[in-house]
């Protein structure tokens, strides 16, 4: 693997880009690992990445029944912030934009992290209380948050409306200032390049089939497309279809699928210079380093793996743009498209340890995992390379379903990514 | 009179001119021209500049697939679109136009430097740099960056237009209305069938309008396409739509159609809406698409004057344009020898005709002769020269795969094909399968996902011929699935043009491949070099090559890039095209405007506002609102001068001293009755309903399966097997919506009726000392003592003439009455009860004063003191849950290990020790507030209030342990001060409700 600095880059450019070698190497898959990682998205790269980095272990497959990064990792709207309310997740995320405030010089990839602020809009006098009260447990959690009036709101992002006649009137907003977003693509593709670098397998169109294991109960390997490979450890990071694999192992997972869409504009000269999310007039939108705008809303109402979502939801979801941003109405949508979220009841992640011995999970990122990317993979490759969760996953178990020890989000906010 | 219009051709109105402005420069065009065609006419090929290089580019196309040909289009104030297509932009006069995306100006671009630069700027250049040092990101490179994309600039004001949108069910949609698509519509109207064609084009006749020396069926190819139209108009059951795209394909056979209304009129009538979103629902579906020509990929393909061979055709047989007088053709299919043909006999001189095959038919090299034009068979183009518009190009003879020595051949446009691709994005969205057929070189339909029928050169059928005859049968086809029965006419056709040839990867060449700027994507600027730069870092998969370069994701969704990056990344990989798979083609098919999607659902009917019908007088009577859910409430009823706090202050003062009346109209009601009406209710609530009296209320606990508090509200037993239910008012329709639920899939057996009658009743809340005095002579049908009529009681009465139902309950603590009557009678109620109430000063009062009495009882609100973690016990209310009850929704729940266990968090008063200071709603609260961050947090407030009643702040708060820490000192630690509060019991107001038995 070639470094990218000045030097190469200006040799490279001389001589036509000749000698950049491949990212990431294309391997056959071994006949066993030490870790099988399911699932080459962000978080499934990320942890192979830790595995070997923090932990030594590199004698590692990743699997990917399409191509690395294609799955929600690739389809997502990038909204980073770590503002949470409950001390978990507070926690997990912040400890996640940490990592991400470095991630390109770790990754000698550009992951284009943007830390140009998060706003949160409230229409009413319940959003205010929330907000209200996630800025003064953020305050107390060390989590950047502050509230803006109106006025403060719109001279943040200049296209709000902050007109009294609206509809829902914005009330006022909470910021997070180190909130922003990514390239989604870079943060999959830099991770993969350096775990294989590391020695980590990628080994993609490689869909795992079945799950294998001993008569005592342990796991020992997985059945692919491309053959069995044992393994021993088997790390399940298959975000929509994680239901799907662990039933495999013989474990129901507290998990509802759910097609998410979302969607870009043409591209256009700089207009919008933050991320902008609404709960009540439910949209929310930032604008890409390309120029697009690039807009989401909630999941479609029913359960489904098909990754074509409703018309309808698109309708619901840009008449909340145009009216939060009535200046966008002549703008044309160029792309639409959808993925498959892992909802929990919590809407909380899960990223623990399984009944079944060796087997580990990595799910329940439902609308807002990316984020998560770096601090999940970061901690999971803590979890499986221990057998124990580090103290920031401690209280992210899949047990809490049963016990009732829930790290509500969503009750305390409804606030969706 | 410009030397590039040919009067003798073209389907525009030539006598007809319209002029309009392209840079502030008038322009003169013809009615009908595109904003390209009347430039073209007049000698005007530069009309862009691309994304990253800042390249000069001309109109490629003259459809919707154009990438280059981008313009900002104004009507009038607030009327600016970026990014229009000038290549379907229609002119009308005082149309005002502009080019993007060059400063200081189109001709003069600094950002053209990048042209330079452009070795650096290779595919996946911004991922190796702009990385040191970490912090330039956010404030140099990023910025600059940003600044350097984007393609037009975003409207800057409100958009002073409308849009609108309708649903229509048919029997067949048709989408596209070339031959195929009319052969298909004819069949299938004929049927009866209630058959829509939709067109995107200005005009109906897809190909056939740009072949005009076609014969079908006996007569000249636009006279058969005038009758054919006639013959369908006529048709009842047919309905024709133009400049009407198919956005997207859904499931079960669900098309979105865009339909644009006004942006090609000189005048807008009034009230028009600009575009009309449809939202089709067919029986059966025929697309019949046709096929998009595909450029050649060769060094400085880009230049302005670079051309599709059949774009040149159509801008010649439509428009009476000829894109130059000195053409040099390009190609390796047939297709492009035609519009050689057709431009050279409309005076041109073609100076070449460039074919890289070995041999063409020799019908083709004898027309060619025929006409004077030379042949170079078995070459290939390995540049061209010309800044802002091509002057000459390099053609050299091919001897195997390389490229013998140049000759330059001087020329004023070059005309290029690629070969056809079908076009089959609309297929794709419904999942169906695609096959890379080696036949015809192209990916045709192979398995469906939805009743559709693909028909003419969307399968690779190519000719006029072919298509009338294939879509005839389509339109037979989707007829009979659809139950009706038709038979297809035959049209036989004379002079088709059909053709062969392809071309898979960029054109040999005599240069370094390394150093060739072979564009692929024009907008993005991908070049062929990029697409083999990313597989040879490892980019296999084909969506990996698109994202890395960007290829195909411009505004032309890869219209004409896809094929080309495909078939290049394929032989980069050395692997057959089959194998390498195709990107996702994702909706819309052509940009659309977020207008259309929104449709009516703007301003104030983004959503319904529901009114309550006392609302308008609290509008006349000065209210403050509040949005609640989708309702809005009167908030305060402020006096001239006063503000919320002072406001409040006077209702909550007048309410317990004397009397208040209050709007409760938006409580959610739910009429739940059947024999098994009791049985329902214990299963779903957590309380008893068994014993529950007739004409008796209770307050009712609803918990969501996971055991926590989900809606709470009085109920009021009005007959053995009739319950009148009242809930939140936010939480109405989810909790219909969940006792359907269960009813219907849980409980099928029992026999329950559930009504919402939210909006059938008006409610009025009387509450104060003086509410029964107020409230007794209006009163028929119920006597109003104590003992008749005590706390907790409804009955069905009349009050002030109308049928009511009439309730003792009280959420203030006051002595209270709520009345219930027929929506219609709620304003006369209210009134004839504002008038009698004078005698009391009867003050009306909003939802903030509610809030501050029922705090000062303890009274929680669901969602506020609650938040979907908060159990009946949590929230001190384990009175509320049947202790005998053998099941209700919740209840498995309550007894999870986490849920009993000690140390949650439970609702709890607290008093400031200093008495004025009032919380903040959401404020946290912790035990010791000098320890470092982040603290244990031990809860928080969730409603606090200054209380006028008891001259003090008042709040309620949810604590660890809060129930075994009364009188204990907690801190809410606030930014500058820490506030000391006392934990105490949640009712601060009358605890033993003495109030309530007056
Ligand atoms: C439209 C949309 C917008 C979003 N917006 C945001 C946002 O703004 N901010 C935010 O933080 N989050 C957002 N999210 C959520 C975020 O994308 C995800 O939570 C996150 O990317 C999940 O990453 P992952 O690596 O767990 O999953 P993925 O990237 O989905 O990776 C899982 C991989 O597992 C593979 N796989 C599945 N089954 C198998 C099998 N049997 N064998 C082998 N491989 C298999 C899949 O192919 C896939 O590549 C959004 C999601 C969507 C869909």
């Amino acid at each position: 693997m070639r470094n990218f600095n000045a030097f190469t880059l200006a040799r490279e450019a001389l001589r036509g880009h000749k000698g950049w070698g491949k990212q990431w190497r294309s391997p056959e898959p071994k006949k066993s690992y030490d870790v099988i990682i399911i699932g080459a998205g962000g978080h499934g790269l990320g942890t192979a990445y830790y595995l070997a980095k923090e932990h030594g272990i590199t004698n590692v497959a990743v699997l990917e029944k399409g191509w690395l990064g294609g799955g929600n990792t690739g389809r997502n709207t990038t909204i980073i912030r770590s503002n949470y309310l409950y001390d978990e997740s507070a926690g997990l995320y912040d400890h996640s934009v940490k990592l991400w405030e470095t991630l390109s010089e770790e990754l000698n990839y550009n992951v284009m992290f943007s830390q140009r602020g998060v706003m949160m809009l409230a229409h009413n006098v319940h959003d205010v209380q929330s907000a209200q009260r996630h800025i003064h447990a953020n305050r107390l959690n060390g989590v950047d948050n502050e509230w803006l009036t109106p006025q403060q709101a719109k001279d943040y992002c200049p296209p709000l409306s902050i007109s009294k006649s609206a509809r829902y009137p914005v009330m006022g907003a909470a910021l997070q200032r180190r909130g922003g977003v990514a390239r989604h693509d870079a943060v999959a593709w830099g991770f993969a390049r350096q775990a294989s670098a590391m020695g980590v397998d990628i080994i993609q169109n490689c869909e795992v089939i079945s799950i294998d294991r001993a008569p005592s109960g342990e796991v020992t390997g997985v059945q692919t497309t491309k053959g069995p490979i044992g393994a021993k450890k088997v790390g399940v990071v298959a975000a929509g279809h994680t239901s799907v694999l662990m039933e495999m192992a013989g474990v129901r997972m507290p998990l509802e699928s759910y097609p998410l869409q979302a969607l870009v504009s043409e591209p256009v000269k700089p207009v919008f210079p933050c991320v902008v999310m609404s709960n009540a007039v439910h949209a929310y939108i930032s604008q890409s380093d390309k120029g697009e705008l690039v807009i989401g809303a909630g999941t479609d109402s029913y359960l489904s793996y098909s990754q074509t979502g409703s018309m309808h939801i698109l309708q619901h979801t840009l008449d909340a743009i145009i009216e939060l941003y009535p200046m966008f109405s002549r703008m044309k949508m160029l792309r639409t498209w959808g993925g498959i979220v892992d909802v929990t009841p919590d809407r909380s992640p899960i990223l623990a340890k399984t009944p079944v011995p060796n087997l580990y999970v990595n799910c329940g990122w439902g609308t807002g995992g990316f984020k998560a990317t770096p601090g999940s993979a970061n901690v999971f490759a803590h979890t499986i390379a221990r057998d124990e969760p580090h103290k920031i996953n401690a209280g992210f178990t899949l047990e809490r379903f049963r016990t009732g020890r829930l790290i509500d989000e969503a009750a305390a906010a409804a606030v969706a990514h | 009179m410009s030397a590039y219009r040919v009067e003798s051709h073209g389907r525009i109105k030539h006598h007809q001119p319209v002029s309009f402005t392209f840079d502030g420069e008038t322009v003169e065009g013809r009615e009908g021209d595109t904003v390209a065609s009347a430039l073209l006419a007049n000698g005007k090929h530069l009309m862009g500049r691309s994304f990253k290089y800042h390249r000069p580019r001309g109109a490629i196309a003259a459809g919707s697939e154009e990438p280059n040909a981008l313009i900002g289009t104004t009507r009038s104030e607030g009327r600016f679109e970026p990014n229009t297509r000038a290549t379907v932009q229609e002119i009308y006069p005082g149309l005002k136009t502009e080019s993007q995306n060059s400063y200081p100006s189109l001709k003069y671009d600094i950002g053209a430097i990048n042209d330079r630069l452009y070795m650096l700027f290779s595919a996946g250049f911004y991922y190796k740099t702009f990385m040191w040092p970490r912090s330039f990101w956010d404030k140099v490179y990023e910025p600059f960056i940003r600044r350097a994309a984007g393609l037009g600039v975003s409207p800057t004001v409100e958009d002073p237009d409308h849009y609108a949108s309708r649903y229509l069910h048919c029997d067949i949609l048709i989408v596209g209305a070339g031959p195929a698509g009319i052969a298909a519509a004819l069949a299938a109207g004929k049927s009866g069938a209630k058959v829509l064609l939709a067109d995107e084009g200005a005009e109906m006749g897809g190909s056939v309008l740009s072949e005009p020396g076609v014969n079908i069926d006996g007569c000249s190819a636009w006279n058969w396409l005038e009758a054919r139209l006639d013959e369908l108009r006529g048709m009842e059951n047919v309905t024709l739509m133009t400049r009407t795209t198919a956005i997207g394909y859904y499931h079960q056979n669900m098309v979105g159609l865009c339909q644009k209304l006004t942006d090609h009129l000189t005048t807008l009538p009034e009230g028009a809406p600009r575009e009309r979103l449809w939202r089709i629902r067919a029986n059966q579906v025929i697309l019949t698409q046709g096929a998009l020509e595909k450029p050649l990929v060769f060094h400085e393909n880009d230049r302005p004057g670079v051309m599709l061979a059949g774009s040149a055709q159509t801008y010649l047989n439509r428009y009476g344009v000829l894109v130059g007088r000195r053409p040099v053709v390009v190609t390796s299919h047939d297709s492009a020898w035609y519009a050689a043909f057709d431009l050279a006999d409309a005076g041109a001189e073609v100076q070449a005709i460039v074919d890289l095959r070995d041999k063409v038919q020799s019908e083709l090299s004898d027309e060619a002769t025929k006409r004077g034009i030379r042949v170079l068979t078995s070459h290939t183009v390995t540049g061209t020269s010309g800044r802002l518009r091509i002057k000459s190009i390099r053609i050299n003879p091919l001897r195997g795969s390389k490229a013998g020595r140049a000759e330059t051949v001087n020329c004023d446009a070059l005309l290029m094909s690629g070969g056809w691709t079908p076009s089959l994005h609309l297929f794709s969205h419904t999942k169906g399968t695609l096959r890379w057929e080696d036949d015809t070189k192209a990916y045709l339909p192979d398995q469906k996902a939805e009743a559709c029928h693909i028909a003419g050169a969307g399968r690779g059928l190519w000719g006029i011929g072919k298509a009338l005859t294939d879509g005839g049968e389509a339109g037979v086809a989707a007829a009979t699935a659809a139950g009706f029965t038709t038979i297809a006419e035959a049209y036989p056709v004379e002079n088709d043009r059909e053709g062969t040839g392809i071309s898979l990867r960029e054109l040999p060449t005599d240069r370094s491949p390394g150093k060739a700027k072979a564009f692929i994507d024009f907008q993005n600027d991908v070049t062929a070099k990029d697409i083999r730069l990313a597989v040879s870092e490892g980019m296999h998969s084909i969506e990996h090559v698109k994202r890395y370069t960007t290829n195909g994701m411009a505004t032309d969704q890869g219209k004409m890039s896809n094929m080309n990056g495909l078939n290049i990344a394929a032989d980069a990989l050395g692997k057959p095209q089959t194998e390498v798979g195709l990107t996702t083609f994702r909706p819309p098919y052509t940009p659309t405007t977020f207008g259309a999607f929104a449709g009516y659902h703007k301003g104030s009917h983004f959503e319904v506002t529901r009114k309550t019908p006392i609302d308008d007088w609290a509008e006349e009577n000065g209210a403050a609102f509040e949005p609640v859910a989708l309702w809005r409430r009167a908030w305060y009823f402020p006096k001239p001068g006063e503000d919320l706090h002072a406001a409040v202050a006077r209702e909550c003062r007048a309410t317990r001293e004397s009397l208040g009346i209050f709007d409760a109209s938006t409580l959610g009601k739910i009429e739940v009755s059947g024999p098994d009406a009791v049985e329902f209710m214990n299963r779903m609530y957590t309380n008893p309903w068994t014993k529950l009296g007739v004409s008796r209320c209770r307050y009712g606990l609803l918990l969501g399966e996971d055991g926590y508090i989900l809606d709470d509200g009085v109920i009021g037993r009005l007959s053995d097997d009739k319950f009148h239910v009242t809930t939140t008012t936010g939480g109405a329709a989810r909790v219909l919506n969940m006792m359907e639920d269960y009813l219907q899939t849980e409980w099928p057996d029992l026999k329950v009726w559930l009504t919402s009658t939210t909006e059938q009743w008006a409610t009025i809340a009387l509450n104060g000392p003086n509410a029964r005095n107020l409230l007794e002579p209006f009163v028929e049908g119920q006597d109003m003592s104590d003992e008749a009529f005590p706390h907790m009681s409804v009955s069905q009465c009349t009050v002030a003439g109308f049928p009511a139902r009439l309730f003792r309950i009280s959420f203030t603590g006051e002595l209270g009455f709520e009345v219930n009557v027929p929506a219609r009678y709620g304003r006369a109620l209210w009134e004839n009860l504002w008038e009698a109430g004078q005698q009391y000063d009867v003050c009306p009062y909003g939802t903030e004063t509610m809030h501050v009495l029922r705090a000062e009882k303890g009274f929680i609100i669901v969602g506020q003191d609650t938040d979907g973690t908060v159990t009946p016990d949590d929230a001190g209310m384990s009175w509320a849950v049947g202790k005998k009850k053998t099941d209700f929704v919740g209840m498995r729940s309550l007894s999870r290990p986490d849920i009993a266990a000690p140390g949650r968090k439970q609702l709890v008063g607290l008093l400031t020790r200093d008495s004025k200071t009032v919380l903040d709603e959401g404020a946290q609260i912790v035990a010791d507030p000098k320890q470092p961050k982040p603290m244990k947090m031990l809860g928080h407030v969730t409603s606090s209030y200054w209380s006028e009643t008891l001259g003090r702040s008042v709040a309620l708060a949810v604590v660890q342990g809060g129930r075994d820490r009364m009188g204990d000192s907690l801190y809410v630690p606030m930014p500058g001060k820490d506030v000391e509060v006392e934990v105490t019991g949640t009712v601060f107001y009358d605890p033993e409700n003495a109030r309530l038995k007056l």
